[in-house]
């Protein structure tokens, strides 16, 4: 085995090109946090938003190739790509986002916009990761990094909490996932996702072997973490009410992503010999998922913490694609994380705008009458809950309407028609904050909003992708099947 | 050229999204917001002139097999395959031109007549989104977005009539419009479901060239659902009631929508899905029998009412039963020449009726007028002119094209002897209430309020010279399709002829069987230049009884003013079934609406309420308890929510081993 026989200038660094950008940005930030002084740190972001354009530069030497660099350890594919111009596109409207909102919170440091690049470095490692050790490490940078964001607004009890629970467990479940993999290598013998793979197509014995389904046991209950499929879910709303409203927002969209990135790697490049164990116990959790997270948001009443289950049950939904194992289904995936990056990290960015420091504003008490004093705000608002509940022309109606073709497709009619019933049910809460936005009086004295221009350009993108998304969804969804070719 | 296509519906388009989105906000005073919406149809119009020029350029044959502009994928979805893409072909581009053209020329006069008014911005972005509408209406190349364009006029007229939305009459008429629109238009989606079930596309090129795969009972099927979308939107039998109403609009709007070019769209349709109607021998009948039975009918209701707007309203439903006749026979150029000319001419007529409104601080009762050509000389004539045109005045552009369809009613393969007269003798109709019209307005003594009369005045140029323009366009519209008979050469019909193929209008073998016996013979003994003289004998007939209408109105309103009035008397009843519209109004409001509000009212309180809103409520009340049960789960504890891991992963091992 040729270990380690690196192509220094060519292949193999395109691979991780970009990754190796927002690294090297991370580290730059950093130091500039430290050299500027005062009021002037929060340039950090704007280079932070820069590292972020010049990482999509490397795409164009990179479209359309497919293959192992660094002995096999990352991988370049349509796949990676997709994910990573998804990271990057996630990373690059929360830093938009956090531009004006750290400073209004006093967390514009340097560290800030390392820990966000950091994260999306890690993110898109895992996106790439061809092999299990790569994986990990992609996932516990990204991890480390959210830690650290969660609990950033170290004044904030709440967000302490959040950062110290998000910590415990997720150190907790990544133990879960490390003993999985260490099983998985044990029984296998292979390590690198395509070998796995190789191993269990030959010695077919393998397949009902004890050892291999506690590692695969292992591995769903680490990604279930991640991804806070129920039961793995209970930290979620409690870290993503305390965290800063934009790191809940990316946590919401580039974590999951990241981790759905991971587990289609694993599932379907490893692992596909498996299905048959692993596609009824998806099914289960799917539908635990969904239903929990919107039963548990209906009586909600923080709009952060409903937006949490929200998100639950959308990580419900997205598994539905998932179960249907098709083609068409995991193209639905893909399709759903875009669409849901855009109306989440929307959702949130008014979530963000319409607070103030020291008055987060997020009670949905606090929305009534907001329809009248910020109307563009609402407006987008209503777009991005819409959106979300499902309701055409946006994204997250073809995005819903895609993973529930998958699942009919593939013969899962019960699957899809509980999906439908709970679309139904979420759409209450989603549009009770509607309700309160335009069909209540505004609370007298309590102060709203905080301009934000960078914000505004946030919530454009993101009305933008939702519309886009919406409206002309073939070529894209085109796309994610180009994409998830590889499998 | 032909490629520049997809600008022509792009700049209303940009225009309704700069007055429409930050005209409010940005307070943008009316110079800018006119500028905005004119020179967006100025150039909409440029660009239609310079891809017809383009399409004159290839030779005839081609123009029907341009490849259809196809700007992106719209909807796919299994086997549905939609795209947002335009065609050009000499019927599309015929179309486009006298949309865009029309609009434009009401668009500049609506700056005059709306000026004083707080809704100016909001007018003209609707104005906009409307022609934008109607664009794609006229120049999709499949169903589906043609579909879009027949609902978004619909919206746009919905919201134009209520456009005074903060009196009643204006709100009702509006809502009136909408939802029987809503019933044709549901025949319409029918009639789509049914061609895309059968032929799995919906693009005009592939279901025309599948058609012949359609078995004769689908084929009637489609064309007749097709014709209920036609007769909402175009006013015919039975579904013709909101057009009169819609009088409450803005009078730019019941020019430019109501008369020129939204109400046209069903004939449009009709003549675009020609290839499936000549399937269907007994549509086309249908067509035919609706269209000239709603042409006198209408006609008869026009003799009499009172309202200025009104009887143009029912001349124009009227006018539209004249085009879906000449469609209903297979002239289908000779329908869209008609709805060419009558675009000019009652568009223009409606602009002289705002133009007086305008004059008398909105008075519309024509037996308070009289007398205004000496006030509004302008207005007088250039409403003479329109008059004359659609009276079939020889000369005038209504001649050629009113002649035309009566010619074909009378000689073509699916013409009848009936359907000729009965257009024949609305014709007499239309001359005498034009010109009873004409002469009560404009002639006479003045009969209203001296005030009001001291205060009448001629409009501003700014509307003036629209209509003047718009009355050139009368007098000479009708000279591209001068027939062979009087030595033209009709280039209009032959323009249109690769559209529709070279089989129509040329039915004198037919004319001659149809014919009753003692002209048959006539005709038949002049040997082969019989059918040209038969022509040319129907041509005087028609002239001679839009001369007897004009002598009539003359006679009875300028003459001897105090015979209308006894004859009112003398046939009492006759009149106040006419007067009161056949109380059509009325017995639709207890036919329909009054029991649909019964029987809504009963499903309402013993259904709805009784069973679906408890199952309802009952459904909720679970869900709520369900929710608050399992939150009572989170309790904030670290250790817990470990446990919760815990016992997940327990459970997931259980499940695989």
């Amino acid at each position: 085995m040729e270990l380690f026989k690196v192509d220094v200038l060519g292949r193999d660094f395109l691979a991780v090109a970009q990754e190796l950008v927002l690294l090297s940005f991370a580290l730059g930030v950093l130091l500039l946090g430290v050299i500027l002084k005062g009021d002037r740190r929060r340039y950090t972001g704007y280079v932070a938003l820069f590292g972020y354009v010049l990482a999509f530069l490397p795409l164009l030497g990179a479209i359309g190739r497919g293959y192992e660099a660094f002995s096999g350890m990352v991988v370049l594919d349509p796949f990676s790509l997709f994910f990573k111009v998804l990271i990057l596109v996630v990373g690059f409207l929360v830093v938009l986002l956090s531009l004006d909102y750290t400073s209004r919170e006093g967390i514009a440091f340097g560290e800030y916009y390392a820990l966000v690049l950091l994260a999306s470095a890690g993110m898109m490692l895992m996106a790439g990761a061809a092999h299990l050790v790569t994986l990990f490490l992609g996932l516990e940078i990204m991890s480390i990094a959210i830690y650290a964001l969660a609990g950033i607004m170290r004044e904030d009890a709440r967000s302490v909490e959040a950062a110290f629970k998000y910590f415990l467990l997720g150190a907790f479940a990544s133990g879960f996932l490390l003993y999985g993999m260490a099983l998985t290598y044990a029984s296998t013998g292979a390590l690198h996702l395509r070998e796995i793979e190789g191993v269990l197509a030959q010695k077919a014995w393998l397949t009902s072997f004890p050892l291999v389904l506690v590692g695969l046991g292992l591995l769903l209950v680490g990604f279930g973490f991640k991804l806070a499929l129920v039961p793995f879910h209970m930290w979620t709303p409690d870290v993503y009410e305390g965290a800063p409203t934009s790191i809940t927002a990316f946590m919401a969209t580039g974590v999951k992503a990241a981790a759905f990135a991971g587990l289609l790697r694993v599932f379907f490049t490893a692992l596909p010999a498996l299905e048959g164990h692993w596609r009824e116990l998806l099914w289960v959790l799917a539908v635990a998922t969904m239903t929990l997270g919107n039963l548990v948001a209906l009586r909600q009443e923080d709009v952060k913490r409903m937006l949490a289950y929200s998100s639950i049950a959308h990580a419900g939904y997205i598994m539905v694609g998932f179960v249907a194992a098709t083609e068409l289904g995991r193209a639905a995936v893909l399709f759903y994380l875009f669409a849901y990056a855009f109306m989440n990290i929307g959702a949130f960015a008014v979530v963000a705008l319409l607070g103030r420091r020291g008055a987060p504003n997020t009670l949905l008490e606090d929305y009534a009458g907001v329809g009248f004093k910020h109307p563009l705000l609402a407006v987008a608002m209503a777009v991005f809950l819409f959106s979300l509940a499902g309701v055409p022309p946006t994204a997250g109606f073809m995005a819903k309407f895609y993973v529930f073709s998958a699942a009919v497709k593939a013969g899962y009619y019960w699957l899809a028609v509980l999906g439908v019933l709970n679309s139904a049910v979420a759409a209450y809460y989603y549009l009770r904050v509607m309700v309160y936005m335009y069909f209540r009086e505004p609370k007298e004295g309590l102060q709203t909003g905080y301009p934000s221009f960078a914000g505004a350009v946030a919530i454009l993108i993101a009305l933008w992708g939702v519309f886009q998304l919406g409206i002309m969804p073939s070529d894209f969804l085109a796309l994610a099947q180009r994409s998830v070719q590889v499998f | 050229m032909t490629d520049y296509v997809w600008l022509i519906p792009l700049f209303p388009a940009l225009g309704f999204l700069i007055n429409g989105l930050i005209g409010r906000w940005w307070r943008l005073n009316k110079t800018f917001v006119s500028w905005v919406a004119c020179s967006a149809l100025g150039l909409s119009f440029l660009f239609s002139i310079l891809v017809f020029i383009g399409l004159l350029r290839l030779p005839p044959e081609s123009r029907v097999a341009i490849p259809d502009k196809v700007l992106f994928d719209w909807i796919v979805s299994g086997g549905l395959k939609t795209v947002i893409g335009y065609k050009v072909d000499p019927l599309s581009i015929v179309m486009a031109l006298v949309v865009t053209g029309v609009s434009f020329f009401i668009h500049v006069y609506s700056v005059g007549y709306m000026h004083e008014d707080p809704g100016f911005t909001r007018y003209f972005s609707y104005l906009n989104l409307f022609v934008f509408m109607m664009l794609n209406l006229v120049l999709a190349n499949n169903f589906l977005l043609m579909f879009v364009g027949w609902e978004g006029v619909g919206l746009c007229s919905y919201l134009l009539i209520g456009f005074w939305f903060e009196r009643d009459a204006p709100a009702n008429a509006g809502k009136k419009a909408f939802v029987v629109n809503r019933i044709g238009d549901f025949g319409f989606l029918l009639g789509m479901f049914l061609i895309f079930s059968k032929l799995g596309t919906l693009t005009f090129d592939g279901v025309f060239s599948k058609a012949h795969l359609l078995d004769p009972v689908t084929v009637t099927l489609i064309t007749l659902l097709l014709f209920t979308g036609a007769t909402g939107k175009s006013a015919q039998l039975p579904l013709y009631v909101w057009l009169p109403d819609a009088m409450e609009g803005p009078t730019p709007v019941s020019s430019l929508i109501h008369a020129a070019t939204m109400v046209t769209a069903g004939v449009y349709m009709v003549a675009r899905c020609h290839v499936l109607y000549e399937m269907a021998p007994l549509s086309m009948a249908v067509v035919a029998t609706v269209g000239a039975l709603t042409a006198m009918y209408a006609a008869s209701m026009a003799l009499v009412q009172v309202d200025f707007k009104r009887i143009l309203a029912y001349s124009t439903i009227s006018q539209l039963g004249y085009m879906f006749l000449a469609v209903g026979v297979g002239a289908f150029s000779a329908g869209i020449f008609h709805l060419m000319t009558h675009a000019f001419f009652k568009g223009l007529l409606f602009l002289g009726a705002g133009s007086v409104m305008h004059a008398l601080a909105g008075e519309l009762d024509i037996r308070k007028m009289g007398a205004l050509r000496k006030k509004m000389p302008v207005t007088f004539w250039t409403f003479l002119l329109a008059t004359l045109a659609i009276a079939g005045v020889p000369g005038f552009s209504g001649f050629f094209s009113k002649d035309e369809i009566l010619w074909n009613a009378f000689s073509s393969p699916q013409g009848h002897f009936l359907l000729w007269l009965i257009g024949f003798i609305t014709a007499g109709m239309t001359a005498f209430y034009m010109f009873r019209l004409c002469f009560m307005a404009f002639c006479g003594d003045y009969r209203g309020d001296k005030e009001v009369w001291h205060h009448a005045h001629e409009s501003p140029p700014v509307m003036t010279v629209p209509m003047v323009v718009l009355a050139v366009l009368s007098v000479i519209g009708g000279y591209v399709g001068v027939p062979a008979i009087l030595g033209g050469a009709n280039h209009f019909h032959h323009f249109l002829a690769p559209v529709f193929g070279v089989h129509e209008g040329g039915g004198h073998e037919a004319a001659l069987r149809l014919l009753p016996l003692a002209w048959a013979g006539e005709a038949a003994g002049e040997g082969g230049h019989g059918s040209a003289a038969l022509e040319l004998f129907m041509m005087v007939l028609s002239v001679v009884m839009a001369f007897a209408g004009i002598y009539l109105a003359y006679a009875l309103y300028l003459k001897r003013p105090d015979l209308p009035k006894a004859l009112a008397q003398g046939y009492p009843r006759a009149y106040r079934v006419l007067f009161n519209k056949y109380y059509v109004d009325e017995i639709y409001q207890f036919l329909f609406v009054d029991s649909c509000k019964r029987l809504g009212t009963i499903l309402w309180r013993q259904f709805d309420e009784a069973v679906v809103d408890r199952t309802v409520n009952l459904v909720a009340a679970v869900m709520r308890v369900l929710g608050g049960g399992l939150r009572l789960l989170q309790t904030g504890f670290v250790q817990d929510y470990a446990l919760g891991i815990i016992l997940g992963a327990v459970i997931v091992m259980l499940f695989l081993l």
